[in-house]
């Protein structure tokens, strides 16, 4: 980690269209997830479709080199509605997908746009029965005086195929836009999230969920925060945390109470009154939320920070990390061509030792908590071929010394942003989302997490 | 004074996009629209601040008609100076549809609709509302009939 990255970084890279800078706004990709294995990658589109790649399993005579990405599925989640009631219409957009933990042999995915969840179930096809009685190797019914044997149909091998189907669809339970999906450690129940409420779901159950959250002030000009993110904790089953748009985050345990609006815990930084501009509450909003493996921390995104927050202690983060400090001064350019609104996710390592997080003009940033070593790379064809070494990039302040290769602040791309990254569970994978391209980097040197 | 300009601007800027969020795909964000709805408070308040010392203010408590644009500020919870009651309440509900034609109308500002405007400084400022005081300067100058823009 750092800026001498001794790591190799190579690049498996997908792209869906040529990249140039019209892009079909249905390929945007909107979220990105690995499976619990680190076997399977989801991502979602503004069009609604999933794409999901699947590593190839390493090759015996190449023991060093661990196995790529490549598409295994493909299907239309999403469709665009139209709700008759108010005239809206309901974006086809996937906001979020998550695993189930795989417990038989297909694999089992939740995705949602604003307002419905559906449960896919993936599963693969590798044989097929052969030697019907009444129907010939095309599917056509036999003559049936033609029949003068039975026989019992056998199961031949075939190419493999890979179905995907819907096995539950989850809906009307949201009158705002949902942004989170979190599926609980007990595997029975996920919960998700809008605006102003949670609900909780039990995964065989579509008629009906149970409201635990509900923020909606009596009279809505009363309103001064909002849900931005929702998690369930990963081991503890009665506990979840949820951020808001004020820059807290409650914890809250549903043992306590059948709805709850009263936190167990709340953290809150105070805020610095010197740092105070028209942007603050803008940049103070949470726009996303992950407790670390261990379930022992919290990681938070808001607009120019990442922080590691301390379950035991509610009054300030652990840590604070600048993911790109020099646009405090552009707040206002980024307010007026609306990036300041833009919601970034986070990312931990497998062992939470590191996270990561997307910035502008393609650039991620890695922070690793132990030795406090960050580094800025680059998602892009240009800078990097396939087995190519990451770069690390810098980015300098205006008016500040400028080394060769470092980009100045003022000529960022912002509308190449990198909001969704994914860490493999286990192993130095990383996936990256720029805009419409899906960048898969591995670290072939440090492939076991320290 | 930067400011009292800066703060203005970002108000407008504020006005444009709410409106204009209205007729975007998906409905109203409603978590967008509260960010919205408070930097245009907090711009509001500091812009209202700095003028107090340059103009006189003409305060005239108004209910806010129905048929006027569907906004509404809270007024608790923030750390920002209190307005007075009758200052503009903006908020979006995502509940509530907003009226496209009553939203056009305020824009455009017809003459019946001005005389049920609030005064208050918010809606008397932005550039892309019809100005009160050019209009008057006009009546008393040419005394034709009112210039729509």
């Amino acid at each position: 980690m750092g800026e001498d990255t001794d790591a190799t970084l190579t690049l498996n890279h997908h792209g869906f269209l040529p990249d140039h800078n019209y892009v079909t706004e249905a390929d945007i990709i909107s979220t990105v997830e690995f499976n619990h294995t680190g076997e399977l990658l989801a991502t979602g589109d503004k069009g609604g479709r999933v794409v999901i790649f699947q590593r190839e399993p390493e090759s015996k005579s190449e023991p060093f080199s661990q196995g790529e990405y490549n598409v295994y599925s493909t299907f239309q989640s999403h469709e665009p509605e139209f709700d008759y009631l108010k005239s809206l219409e309901i974006e086809e957009k996937i906001n979020k997908i998550r695993w189930l933990p795989q417990q038989n042999a297909a694999h089992f995915l939740l995705s949602t746009n604003d307002k419905t969840i559906k449960l896919w179930k993936v599963s693969e096809r590798d044989k097929r029965p052969e030697g019907y009685n009444l129907k010939d190797e095309e599917g056509r019914i036999k003559d049936v005086s033609t029949v003068t044997s039975l026989q019992v149909p056998v199961l031949k091998p075939m190419d493999l195929m890979v179905e995907v189907s819907p096995r539950r669809v989850f809906a009307n339970a949201h009158t705002y836009h949902i942004n989170s999906i979190s599926v609980n450690s007990d595997y029975e129940t996920y919960m998700s999230a809008d605006d102003l409420r949670i609900n909780l779901w039990h995964l065989d159950i579509t008629d009906r969920s149970f409201n635990i959250v509900d923020i909606k002030p009596a009279n809505m000009e009363d309103l001064t925060e909002v849900i931005t993110a929702a998690e369930f904790h990963p081991l503890h089953c009665n506990l979840f945390v949820y951020s808001s748009s004020k820059g807290t985050l409650r914890l809250c345990d549903m043992r306590e109470a059948a709805l709850c609006d009263k936190h167990s815990k709340l953290f809150e930084e105070p805020e610095d009154p010197s740092a105070r501009s028209f942007f603050s509450e803008i940049i103070s909003s949470v726009s996303d939320v992950k407790f670390s493996h261990s379930g022992r921390y919290l990681l938070t995104r808001d607009y120019l920070t990442a922080k590691v927050w301390d379950l035991n202690m509610e009054s300030k983060p652990l840590e604070t990390y600048q993911v790109h400090d020099y646009l405090r001064s552009k707040l206002c350019s980024l307010y007026e061509n609306d990036c300041i609104f833009d919601k970034f996710e986070c990312a931990w390592n497998g062992s939470d030792s590191v996270i990561m997080t997307g910035a502008y003009n393609n650039f991620f940033r890695m922070f690793d908590r132990n030795t406090k070593r960050d580094v800025t790379l680059e998602a892009s064809r240009e800078s990097s071929k396939p087995r190519a070494v990451l770069k690390p990039r810098r980015v300098c302040a205006a008016g500040g010394k400028r080394r060769k290769d470092d980009i100045s602040v003022d000529s960022l791309d912002f509308t190449k942003k990198i909001l969704h990254t994914a860490w493999h569970p286990n192993e130095n994978i990383i996936a990256i989302a720029a805009t419409n391209n899906l960048y898969i980097f591995q670290d072939k040197l440090n492939s076991e997490m320290h | 004074m930067e400011v009292s300009a800066e703060a203005k601007r970002i108000m407008v800027v504020a006005l444009g996009k709410l409106y204009s969020s209205r007729t975007q795909r998906g409905g109203l964000r409603l978590h967008r629209s509260l960010l919205l709805t408070l930097v245009m408070k907090s711009a509001r308040d500091i812009y209202h601040a700095a003028q107090t010392t340059t103009e006189s203010m003409e305060e005239e408590r108004e209910e806010q008609q129905p048929s006027e644009v569907k906004m509404t500020t809270e007024a608790s919870g923030t750390q920002e100076l209190q307005g007075p009651a009758s200052l503009p309440h903006l908020a979006a509900d995502a509940d509530a549809q907003g009226d496209a034609q009553n939203q056009d109308d305020a824009c455009l500002g017809g003459p019946p609709h001005h005389t049920r405007k609030r005064r208050g400084k918010a809606t008397a400022e932005p550039d892309f509302l019809p100005c009160k005081k050019a209009k008057l300067d006009l009546v008393s100058l040419t005394n034709s009939s009112v210039k729509r823009n």
